[in-house]
C-alpha cells in the first residue's frame, strides 16, 4: 500500500519537473513570436528607447496599416498588399496543380504499373534533392524560351517542377497501400482510366492530400530563392517584397512596420496549419506505417 | 462448344509460366469451381477470364465470342473479391450501382435493379451506409448485390468466403448456392478450401502447380481421383494413401501391406481388380469412411476385410471417433462410429471396404486402373 502511494507520488513529481521543462521550451519557442507580435503594435520610439520585451504602452495599429498599404517597398510606396496578391496567385494553382499531378503520379506509378515506372519513380525523388542553385540558371534559360520570365505564371511553373517530385512520393506510398482490389472492381464495373482516378481514388485521398497540401504550401510561400530569382518588380512574392521592405536604406528603420510585415508574411502558412495540422499526423502516419 | 470456353489457355511471366496449357468448358448455368493450394494458378486463371490479365497463349471464349483483347467491361462478367473490394467512399447504393451508371444505364432504370437486388440480398435497410459501418456478412453480400445487379454472362468469385468467421462461411456457402439455384447463372468460382468446392460446384477442377490435374463431378473427383494430388488434397480428412504390394491371394489378387511391428496383412481387392499388377509396388488410397470398425463398414459392399491393427490414437469428433494406426509407416485415419469402445494401445479389427480402394503408382504418383 504504502509502496505503491510512493511509487505514485515518485510518479508525479517526474510529471511536474517533465511538464515545467516543456513549459519552459514552449515559452522559449513562443518567445519570438511574442517580441513580433507586441513590437508590431507599438510606436517606434517605445522600440528605439530599449523596450523590446515590454508590452506596449500605446497600443496602435499603424504599423500594420503601413506595412500593409504604405511602406516604401522597392521603388514605390505601395505596401505589401500588391505582393501578398503576387504570393497567393502564385500558390495557389501551384499547390493545387503539385498536389493533382503527385495524385495522378502516384495512381500511376502503383495502379498501372510499366515497365521502368520504379526507375522513373527513383528518378522522381532524385529531383526532390537536386539543390534549387543548380536549376537556376537552366531555369532562367528555360523561362526565357518559354515566355515566362519575370511573371507569376513563370513563377507557378517552377514551383510545379519542383513540387511534383515529393508530391508524387507522398501519393505514391499512400496509394500502395490502396488495395488494388478496388481498382479490378472498377475496371470490371467499366470505369476507365481517369473514372476510377476521379471517383474512386481521390475520394479516398483525403489525408494524404492534406499533408501534401501543407508541405507544399508551405514550402513554396516560404521559398525566397526562386522569388528573388525569376521575378520582375510587379510579380515579386511576399518573401521578396518583405526582404526589400526591411533592407530598403532610405529613411529610418521602422522596426514596428517590419514586424508587422513579417507577421503578414507568416501568416498563411500558420493558417493552414491551424485549420489542416490535425490532419497531418494522421496522414503521415497512414502513408508510412502502411506503405 | 460450351457457355464459357477455355481452349489451350496459358499465363507466363516472362520465362516463369504460372498456368500451363489449360482445356475446360463448361455449359450454362453450370458452377465451376477452381480449387488448389495457394500459387497454383486458380486465381491467375479466374483473372484471365475476368480479363484482368492477358492471356498468354490460347483463348478464352464466353458464349462463343473470343475474349480475347476485350476488355473486362466489355465481356459481361461481374466479379466477386476476396477483401470484397467495396468503393469506401460511397455508399452501399452507390456501389450497387455503379456498374451500372458505368455502362450508361439511366438513373430510372437502376433504381427498382437495385431495389430488386437489395431485396434479394435482404440488404435494403442497409442501402444508405458507408462500407466500413457494415459487418463482414453484410460486406460480402452487398459485393454480391454489386455482381447480381449487373445481371451478366459469367460470375467470377475469388474466394469470397475466406474472409468470413467459421460460422458465417458455412451459412453464406449455403446462400450462394441457393442463389446459384435460383438463378441458374454460371459461375466460375476460386477457392483453396475443398469442402466449398465438394458442397457449391457442379463441376471442379483441382489444380497444382499450374496444371488442371483432374476436372470433373465433385463425386468423380471425390471417388476417382485421377492422381495422388487429387486425392491427398480433396476429402477432409484426406484420404489415406500408404504403402503397400500386390501379391496373388487365395481369393484373387491383394494388397500386402505391412502393420506395426513388422507384421504383414494381406487385403484382396474387390472383384479381382489389379490381376495384371500382381507383383507391383502401389499406394493404396482408401478414404477413412472406408475404413471403420465391423458394424459400422458399407452393408452394401460386397468386399469389406477385417484386420486387426493396433490402435494408436483415438481422436472423438462428436458425430464419429476417428482412429488411428499405422500401415507402412504412415498413419492412416478410420472413421469409426462415435460410440465404439476403442483404446489406444489395444488391437481392434479394422473394416477396410476394398469397394472405395483406388490404386496409385509410387513413382508418377499416377492411378492405376
Amino acid at each position: 500500500m504504502s509502496a505503491s502511494s510512493s511509487a505514485k507520488s515518485g510518479i508525479n513529481f517526474g510529471r511536474y519537473i517533465l511538464y515545467t521543462l516543456l513549459a519552459l521550451f514552449c515559452i522559449y519557442y513562443l518567445l519570438p513570436l511574442y517580441v513580433m507580435v507586441v513590437n508590431s503594435l507599438k510606436p517606434l520610439s517605445e522600440i528605439t528607447s530599449g523596450g523590446m520585451m515590454s508590452l506596449p504602452q500605446e497600443l496602435t495599429f499603424a504599423p500594420w496599416q503601413n506595412a500593409w498599404s504604405k511602406a516604401q517597398v522597392g521603388v514605390e510606396a505601395t505596401g505589401l498588399r500588391p505582393y501578398f496578391i503576387n504570393s497567393i496567385q502564385m500558390v495557389v494553382p501551384a499547390v493545387a496543380l503539385s498536389t493533382l499531378l503527385g495524385a495522378l503520379n502516384g495512381y500511376v506509378l502503383t495502379k498501372w504499373q510499366f515497365r521502368g515506372s520504379t526507375i522513373l519513380f527513383g528518378l522522381l525523388l532524385f529531383g526532390c534533392f537536386i539543390p534549387f542553385q543548380i536549376v537556376l540558371i537552366p531555369m532562367a534559360r528555360m523561362l526565357g524560351l518559354m515566355g515566362l520570365a519575370g511573371s507569376v505564371p513563370g513563377l507557378i511553373f517552377v514551383h510545379l517542377v519542383y513540387g511534383i517530385g515529393f508530391s508524387t512520393l507522398y501519393f505514391r506510398n499512400y496509394y500502395a497501400a490502396f488495395p488494388t482490389e478496388l481498382v479490378r472492381a472498377a475496371q470490371i464495373d467499366g470505369a476507365g482510366f481517369f473514372t476510377i482516378f476521379w471517383r474512386i481514388l481521390l475520394p479516398s485521398s483525403g489525408p494524404i492530400a492534406v499533408v501534401c497540401i501543407i508541405w507544399q504550401f508551405t514550402n513554396i510561400w516560404n521559398d525566397f530563392l526562386f522569388g528573388a530569382s525569376f521575378s520582375d518588380f510587379d510579380s515579386q512574392p511576399m518573401t521578396v517584397a518583405l526582404n526589400n521592405l526591411v533592407q530598403s536604406s532610405t529613411g529610418v528603420k521602422e522596426y514596428n512596420v517590419h514586424f508587422a510585415g513579417a507577421i503578414m508574411a507568416a501568416l498563411p502558412t500558420l493558417l493552414v496549419y491551424i485549420v489542416a495540422g490535425r490532419y497531418f499526423v494522421r496522414g503521415l502516419m497512414a502513408g508510412s506505417v502502411k506503405g | 462448344m460450351g457457355f464459357l470456353d477455355i481452349k489451350n489457355a496459358t499465363k507466363s511471366y516472362g520465362a516463369v509460366k504460372v498456368l500451363h496449357e489449360t482445356n475446360i468448358s463448361i455449359e450454362e448455368g453450370e458452377f465451376l469451381v477452381l480449387v488448389g493450394p495457394s500459387g497454383c494458378g486458380k486465381s491467375t486463371l479466374l483473372n484471365m477470364i475476368a480479363g484482368l490479365e492477358d492471356i498468354t497463349s490460347g483463348e478464352i471464349a464466353i458464349k462463343g465470342r473470343s475474349m480475347n483483347g476485350v476488355k473486362p467491361a466489355e465481356r459481361n462478367i461481374a466479379m466477386v473479391f476476396q477483401s470484397y473490394a467495396l468503393y469506401p467512399n460511397m455508399t452501399v447504393k452507390g456501389n450497387i450501382s455503379f456498374g451500372m451508371e458505368m455502362h450508361g444505364m439511366p438513373k430510372e432504370q437502376r433504381e427498382p435493379r437495385i431495389a430488386q437486388v437489395a431485396d434479394l440480398l435482404q440488404i435494403s435497410h442497409l442501402l444508405d451506409r458507408k462500407p466500413g459501418q457494415l459487418s463482414g456478412g453484410q460486406r460480402q453480400r452487398v459485393a454480391m448485390g454489386r455482381a447480381l445487379v449487373r445481371e451478366p454472362d459469367v460470375f467470377l468469385f475469388d474466394e469470397p468466403l475466406s474472409n468470413l468467421d467459421a460460422k458465417l462461411r458455412v451459412d453464406m456457402r449455403t446462400e450462394i448456392k441457393k442463389l446459384h439455384q435460383k438463378l441458374g447463372t454460371t459461375i466460375v468460382y476460386v477457392t483453396h478450401d475443398q469442402i466449398e468446392a465438394l458442397t457449391l460446384s457442379t463441376r471442379i477442377a483441382v489444380m497444382f502447380g499450374g496444371y488442371v490435374q483432374q476436372l470433373g463431378t465433385p463425386k468423380e473427383i471425390y471417388d476417382d481421383p485421377a492422381n495422388m494430388f487429387v486425392a491427398g488434397f480433396m476429402g477432409s480428412p484426406s484420404m489415406n494413401l500408404f504403402p503397400a504390394k500386390i501379391v496373388a491371394g487365395a481369393n484373387g489378387p491383394a494388397a500386402e501391406v505391412t502393420l506395426q511391428a513388422g507384421q504383414t496383412a494381406q487385403i484382396p481387392f474387390a472383384n479381382g481388380a489389379m490381376s495384371s499388377h500382381e507383383g507391383r509396388e502401389i499406394i493404396l488410397g482408401l478414404r477413412p469412411e472406408a475404413i471403420t470398425d465391423k458394424d459400422g463398414a458399407d452393408r452394401n459392399s460386397q468386399s469389406v476385410h477385417i484386420v486387426e491393427c493396433p490402435v494408436e490414437v483415438t481422436e472423438p469428433a462428436g458425430s464419429d471417433t476417428f482412429v488411428v494406426t499405422q500401415i507402412g509407416g504412415k498413419d492412416v485415419t478410420g472413421r469409426f462410429r462415435a460410440d465404439v469402445n476403442v483404446k489406444a494401445g489395444e488391437t481392434f479389427p479394422f473394416a477396410f471396404n476394398m469397394e472405395k480402394a483406388v490404386v496409385f503408382d509410387p513413382k508418377t504418383e499416377d492411378r492405376i486402373r
